[in-house]
């Protein structure tokens, strides 16, 4: 199923401060693309206006399908890790990853949970409350989320944040197995979190 | 996952999880619960003080019953929209859940926390006040039950519009207010009628009013929900 995501002539204001403007951009079948731009850029701007839960001051963003449409739409087809999304932190592991396959309307499955778990080494952990979690294991957790639903497009918010060596390793393997699966975006100032990018958007020319 | 079952079945199941993931949060915290419990207390004690033994007439009564439910339901039905924004957990459920189904989710919460909260009052009411007497109980169930509906329904779609702002605690109320004057009024007025015995057919007409105001409330907001939802 060939997805395409299609922007054109985004724009962002902010209690009358212009974020950016005039971004325009097409990714097609697999592979990378890189959102960069120093602090304050819009990097998280954009991602979010992408994601559908941002609606930009002009232009638009598409996400295109030549397969069946999935009935929730954007939600179904795309999967986002980043640092001011948060977890449910009064639940477990286990329950935050049942409760996404709920709100996503699947069926729950404790042995897709326990797989997404294990990859991310969070299974010895998985009945434990997430309020008791470091920062790295719930970024972990924020990565078994996105996936839970195998989305088409795999969009990372500063992709690395607050990883440990082997955290990183887990995520590279994640992000290597999207690039050839589906569209990955990655938004990030540190350009070794990535391994090579097919388009870039670059905000830091874009007010 | 099934990625072909019916859009209707899903639907359910993402609202039902948005109703239990709230549900089961307020068990584990019991901050509206605990909240909601010390409030009714604490003003029918008041109201109990204030009375002092003297005999209160029916409207006033009535007026005093429907005072304590609508401080109650604003101090704890805001918690729901307001709890997401505050641990910023507004966006995951965004991106997971079709704003419909949050809506009608964080709805039958409320609807749940009303129905209790309602029943709590009543119960204290009626044991506590001297002189609340209720001669036509069918009608006074039935005037209670819709009361409570649209209570809840009115405070879901307020507290989803306010939870983003920076003064929500007063914005609540002040905002709540008007939009449930014609509730207040005619289940203040329903009530007085049920104490004094009223029949079926004699209070058809605020029984009109209360169907017709859920209707109102819950369609349009349903149908605005998700602009207020996203951005």
């Amino acid at each position: 199923m060939a997805i395409r995501i299609h922007a054109e002539g985004l724009r962002q204001v902010f209690s009358r401060r212009t974020i950016f403007s005039g971004i325009s951009f097409s990714v097609s079948g697999a592979g990378v693309l890189l959102i960069a731009g120093r602090n304050g850029s819009g990097k998280s701007t954009l991602v979010k206006i992408l994601c559908g839960v941002l609606t930009p001051t002009a232009g638009w963003a598409r996400i295109e399908s030549d397969g069946a449409q999935d009935q929730f739409g954007r939600k179904a087809m795309i999967g986002l890790v980043a640092p001011y999304l948060q977890l449910y932190e009064e639940f477990s592991a286990m329950e935050n990853l049942r409760m996404s396959m709920n709100l996503r309307g699947y069926r729950p499955s404790d042995d897709v949970s326990r797989g997404l778990l294990d990859r991310v080494a969070l299974d010895a952990q998985r009945q434990d409350p997430v309020r008791g979690f470091s920062s790295g294991m719930k970024q972990r957790l924020k990565y078994a989320m996105a996936l839970v639903h195998r989305p088409s497009i795999l969009v990372l918010d500063e992709p690395m944040s607050n990883l440990d060596a082997d955290g990183t390793a887990i995520v590279r393997s994640i992000m290597h197995e999207q690039r050839t699966a589906g569209i990955l975006v990655v938004a990030t100032n540190d350009l070794t979190d990535i391994d090579g990018w097919d388009t870039e958007v670059n905000l830091n020319a874009a007010r | 996952m099934q990625p072909d079952e019916r859009y209707g079945r899903r639907w359910l199941r993402a609202t039902s999880a948005v109703f239990l993931k709230d549900w089961h949060a307020e068990l584990r915290t019991r901050y509206a619960i605990n909240a909601l419990g010390m409030f009714v207390v604490t003003t029918i004690s008041i109201i109990l003080f204030s009375l002092g033994g003297e005999p209160a007439s029916p409207e006033v009564l009535a007026g005093m019953l429907w005072v304590v439910l609508f401080f109650a339901a604003m101090s704890g039905m805001s918690r729901t929209f307001v709890m997401e924004e505050e641990r910023g957990t507004a966006m995951t459920l965004q991106l997971q859940a079709p704003a419909s189904a949050v809506y009608f989710g964080k709805l039958l919460f409320n609807l749940v926390l009303g129905a209790g909260l309602t029943l709590l009052t009543v119960v204290l009411y009626a044991v506590l006040i001297e002189g609340f007497v209720i001669r036509s109980y069918g009608v006074f169930i039935g005037v209670v039950t819709l009361g409570s509906i649209g209570l809840a329904a009115a405070s879901t779609i307020i507290a989803a519009i306010i939870a983003r702002a920076n003064t929500k605690g007063t914005l609540y109320p002040v905002l709540s207010f008007p939009i449930l004057l014609p509730l207040l009024m005619t289940v203040i007025n329903a009530t007085r009628l049920a104490s004094e015995g009223t029949s079926w057919a004699d209070a058809g007409g605020e029984f009109q009013i209360l169907i017709s105001y859920i209707v109102v409330v819950v369609t349009t907001s349903y149908l605005l929900f998700e602009y207020i939802w996203k951005d």
